[in-house]
């Protein structure tokens, strides 16, 4: 089999696998905060049943909003099945003329940034436009670490090709444990924290609340409107979650087409997400969420830790 | 104008005379010709007609210059040889392939711009003289790229400085603050000059001749080379917006004519650009390492401080025109870091990054006149600049919405439009620049290529915000104020303009590859090894390893999207959207329009964070209730974010010189005895030193 069509299938099951995987993860990081807290939790499945409640509803539009708030959902949707597609989840075969590049990756996934952003100036309202405020100057922040990180990632493998990093890790483990790597990954991850809007940054679980960026921007959308939304950031971070646990475990990624191979690929990302999904519902239990505007100290650590890791990288090699 | 054109003469190498080669000559001839006419069509023209006369001749010149530059850009030689009776070198204007890149730039936006200003002029900006001035500044503009000598360059840049200063100054009379943006204009273009002028001086005197090719011949060791690049530096980086030259940006930008702002920002400051390019790659190749240091840091200061200021702003056109500084900015920071690295040899990234600060003057030209003609579309149609009186426009100015849109996504850099392709191989020439076949080159560059691939990452970020303000709080939500309640969409020529600049961002977004490519031919000697075309209208940087396929991406973003729009297909028929007053409204009864966020609520809180270095003023006024303190009647917020350099840099020297000149009013008091005796006191000094 040759590597396009090999590469397409992948792509494929990949994005067939994480608009499955996404909403579970959803429920099981839920469901896990629910269970340490002492709550009894809806259930793990309960996310799956929203996107059915919320498809299957008439969506309601303020007058006076645009097109922006039909189209913005879907771009964000189209943003996140393009990170699924792009990112080497299940394997690292990439398509011939698009290389999984992390600039390009980082870009597609500004466009949903976007898109959000706008879709909650379009309602018009208060909230909407303090959410839309926020997250952008979350993003702005945000992009010098994730930049930086992609940077620090790149310089093994000598290319800023993720499949080709993640192929570089899994046959030089080496890597993964030096200090380059592991600067370049917690500061990656801090930078996923912020772009997910997830604790310390953003707190999922309130609504209403003066601090909340995400959820502000949602407010005014309903039926399939809010559904994309919801769905879309899910595969985001499930996508992300999937990038950070391949850098860091890339073990069970298929490299050469084989339909064994591709059981073991899908079995084992899926478990991978959804540990890592635990183990940031458990960390996110002895987190607060820190005031807005000491967000951007956060975010300066965690540049800090990225650029030590680019500059650390030519002084140890 | 006219008078110089009976001394010329058509120039061809050969002297048989290839049609290419004279083509050239022909064009420069044409767009002098056209020109000249165009001045006379203004002059004598009804003011009924004379809109439409001036714009049809000045679309004439820049497809002229269109022709000429494509030709030029393709590799074909000749040009205009002008003697003149002065003991120098004769005028030579002949483009070769970079200034033809620069021509076409130029005139691509001159095109925009004429038609633009065809349905959009009314009132003092279609004067008499206005229209005589805009020929003057397009074909001064094209001009400067053409010129092969020193003097001739300078001709040509005063042409320019001239006809964009009279245009800028259509509506002072109307206007307090238009006038004090032409004393700002008139001083900061001057001293531009100044130091221009101050460096070819030098390399002329080094070198004994006006002309490139004698100029070309100075060691970029030597002190006259030193001298003269940071003369150069200071000239070119002035017209060019680098930070802290770029003060008159704020201040003349909004003020002028919305057609003229577009063709200043998208196409003189390119000339900057130019020039500077002209001075690294062509006079002064591989110049001394702290050159390109030097240059990086000025252009990642520019990028930094012009986006920062750009993302506070709540005026459209100042936004747009601090915008236009972080632009000139990140491709200064593309030429120094291709300075950099060609002197490490890392051959690959330096024309990598050369070839992407070319895309990005490209992108920037196509992206940025659109969003200045668009700018001048909400003008036109509201009154407006203001974003925080702006709103709901998406609905009433559909066309100018999807052209603002599709440029401001340029200007975000965002997948598939043409600024996304320059910042994507900037990246990738910085984060491969590092290293050569695996060793670190130099301290310097490991040090300076994270620094700059951060600070292209910040600007980035800021950009996204910048933009997403500036297109969600005009074209979204709800108006803010009747002006803008009552907008309607503008006329089909200036609709035209603005759909094709749209279309230019697109397509250079979309075809990446053979512009690249072509692009590539105007400053390496081994293009093909830099930059290549493929697949369908992809790029591919050979030396570094890298692919970019727009077009690919778009066929899988379709794919992708195809599932979706199905569904949305499907579910929209079974349950239709209801639209209904505002389902959410923050807990209350219906938000009144005013309740709205603005667009400078929408940067509070990056103000918050940058306070240390946009020092904004704030000014809360709370009036009580009479009958009680608990009780607010009204509250008004003031904000003010200046300039730091205008206040901390230019207004202590200006400050200095008004000093100066109060002290000098007591020494020239008119006393005709007191001139005698400066006049005979000075008369004894010169005698005395010519005695010694």
């Amino acid at each position: 089999m040759n590597a396009a069509s090999s590469a397409i299938i992948i792509a494929f099951v990949q994005v067939v696998l994480f608009v499955f995987l996404a909403p579970l993860l959803m429920g099981v990081i839920r469901q896990v905060r629910a269970t340490i807290e002492g709550r009894a939790g809806a259930g793990i499945w309960q996310p799956w049943r929203d996107v059915r409640k919320l498809l299957a509803k008439d969506p309601v539009r303020a007058e006076g909003s645009s097109w922006m708030l039909k189209a913005g959902p879907v771009a964000l949707m189209v943003s996140s099945l393009l990170l699924c597609v792009l990112l080497p989840l299940v394997g690292t075969i990439p398509f011939p003329s698009i290389p999984s590049d992390l600039f390009v990756i980082v870009s597609v996934m500004l466009i949903g940034v976007v898109a959000l952003a706008l879709v909650g100036l379009d309602g018009g309202t208060a909230f909407g436009g303090m959410g839309s405020s926020r997250h952008m100057t979350v993003a702005a922040l945000v992009e010098p670490t994730l930049l930086l990180a992609v940077y620090a990632l790149s310089i093994p493998a000598q290319t800023s090709t993720i499949s080709a990093i993640v192929e570089t890790r899994l046959f030089s483990p080496a890597v993964i444990i030096s200090p380059v790597s592991v600067l370049a990954l917690v500061a990656l991850s801090i930078a996923i924290m912020a772009e997910t809007a997830r604790l310390p940054v953003d707190n999922p679980g309130t609504h209403l609340e003066l601090t909340m960026l995400h959820e502000a921007m949602t407010l005014e959308a309903s039926g399939r409107d809010l559904a994309w939304l919801e769905v879309g950031s899910w595969l985001k971070l499930a996508a992300l979650l999937g990038l950070v646990s391949n850098l860091v475990v890339p073990w069970g990624v298929v490299t050469d087409f084989s339909a064994l191979g591709l059981a073991i690929g899908v079995v084992s990302i899926a478990v991978k997400v959804l540990v890592l999904g635990v183990l940031l519902s458990v960390g996110e239990i002895f987190l607060a969420k820190v005031r807005l505007f000491q967000v951007p100290e956060l975010l300066a650590g965690s540049f800090a830790l990225a650029f030590l890791a680019v500059t650390a990288s030519y002084l140890v090699a | 104008m006219t008078g110089i054109g009976v001394g010329l003469l058509l120039h061809t190498q050969t002297g048989t005379g290839h049609l290419l080669q004279t083509g050239i000559g022909a064009g420069l001839l044409l767009q002098l010709g056209l020109g000249a006419l165009a001045v006379v069509s203004a002059l004598l023209a009804a003011p009924s007609l004379r809109s439409r006369a001036g714009g049809i001749l000045c679309t004439l010149i820049a497809v002229t210059g269109f022709a000429t530059g494509l030709a030029a850009l393709l590799g074909a030689t000749g040009g205009l040889l002008i003697p003149i009776a002065l003991p120098m070198d004769p005028l030579l204007l002949a483009p070769d392939r970079l200034g033809g890149l620069f021509m076409l730039i130029v005139s691509g936006v001159g095109i925009l711009v004429s038609l633009y200003s065809m349905g959009s002029t009314r009132g003092p900006d279609a004067s008499r003289t206005a229209w005589v001035a805009m020929p003057v500044f397009l074909v001064g503009m094209q001009l400067v790229p053409a010129a092969t000598d020193s003097v001739s360059f300078l001709l040509a840049w005063e042409i320019m400085t001239l006809g964009s200063t009279v245009l800028l100054l259509a509506d002072h009379a109307s206007r307090a603050t238009v006038a004090s943006a032409g004393i700002w204009y008139s001083a900061m273009s001057q001293l531009s000059f100044f130091f221009i002028l101050a460096g070819f001086a030098v390399l002329a005197a080094a070198s004994g001749g006006t002309s490139f090719t004698n100029l070309q011949a100075i060691e970029p060791g030597s002190w006259a080379a030193n001298v003269a690049f940071v003369l150069f530096l200071l000239g070119f980086g002035g017209k060019a917006e680098l930070v802290p030259l770029h003060v008159w940006v704020p201040r003349v930008l909004p003020e002028a004519p919305s057609h003229v702002s577009a063709a200043m920002s998208g196409a003189m400051v390119k000339i900057g650009v130019y020039g500077g390019l002209l001075v690294c790659v062509r006079l002064l190749p591989d110049g001394p390492a702290w050159w390109g240091i030097a240059i990086m840091l000025v252009g990642g200061a520019s990028a930094l401080y012009g986006i920062l200021q750009a993302s506070v702003s709540s005026d459209l056109k100042v936004l747009l025109a601090y915008s236009t500084t972080e632009n000139m900015g990140l491709v200064f920071l593309g030429l120094g870091a291709s300075m950099l690295l060609r002197g490490y040899d890392a051959q690959a990234a330096a024309d990598a990054a050369l070839v992407a600060a070319l895309l990005l003057a490209v992108s920037h030209a196509a992206f940025k006149s659109t969003l200045f003609l668009g700018a001048g579309a909400i003008i036109h149609a509201t009154g407006e600049r203001n974003l925080d009186r702006l709103g709901g426009l998406g609905a009433r100015m559909p066309v100018t919405a999807a052209a603002f849109g599709i440029a401001s996504l340029g200007a975000a850099a965002i997948p598939i439009t043409s600024g996304f392709v320059a910042e994507w191989m900037l990246l990738q020439s910085l984060i491969h620049g590092g290293r050569l076949d695996g060793a670190v080159v130099s301290v310097a560059a490991s040090v300076a290529m994270p620094l700059a691939v951060a600070v292209i990452a910040l600007t980035a970020g800021l950009a996204l915000l910048t933009f997403v303000k500036a297109y969600g709080i005009a074209f979204l939500a709800r108006p803010r104020s009747s002006a803008a309640a009552d907008a309607r969409e503008v006329s089909p020529l200036m609709q035209l303009a603005l759909v094709l600049g749209a279309l230019f961002v697109l397509a250079l977004g979309l075809l990446p590859g053979p512009v690249a490519a072509l692009v590539a031919h105007t400053v390496s000697p081994s293009p093909t090894a830099a930059v290549q075309a493929v697949g369908l209208g992809g790029v591919s940087l050979p030396g570094i390893g890298a692919v970019l396929d727009p077009i690919m991406l778009v066929i899988l973003s379709a794919l992708v999207a195809i599932p979706v729009i199905v569904s949305i297909i499907v579910s929209a028929r079974r349950h239709p959207h209801r639209t209904i007053d505002l389902p959410w409204g923050g807990g209350g009864s219906r938000a009144r329009p005013r309740m709205q966020y603005t667009a400078t609520s929408y940067a509070e809180p990056l103000v918050r964070v940058f306070d240390d270095v946009l020092k904004p003023s704030r000014d809360v006024q709370v009036t009580h209730v009479a009958e009680s303190r608990y009780l607010v009647e009204r509250v008004q917020v003031e904000q003010r974010v200046s300039d730091v350099f205008e206040t901390r840099l230019y207004r202590p020297v200006l400050n200095l010189f008004q000093r100066y000149g109060i002290v000098v009013r007591h020494v020239a008091n008119g006393s005709i005895h007191r001139y005698l005796s400066y006049s005979f006191v000075a008369l004894l000094i010169v005698l005395i030193v010519v005695s010694l």
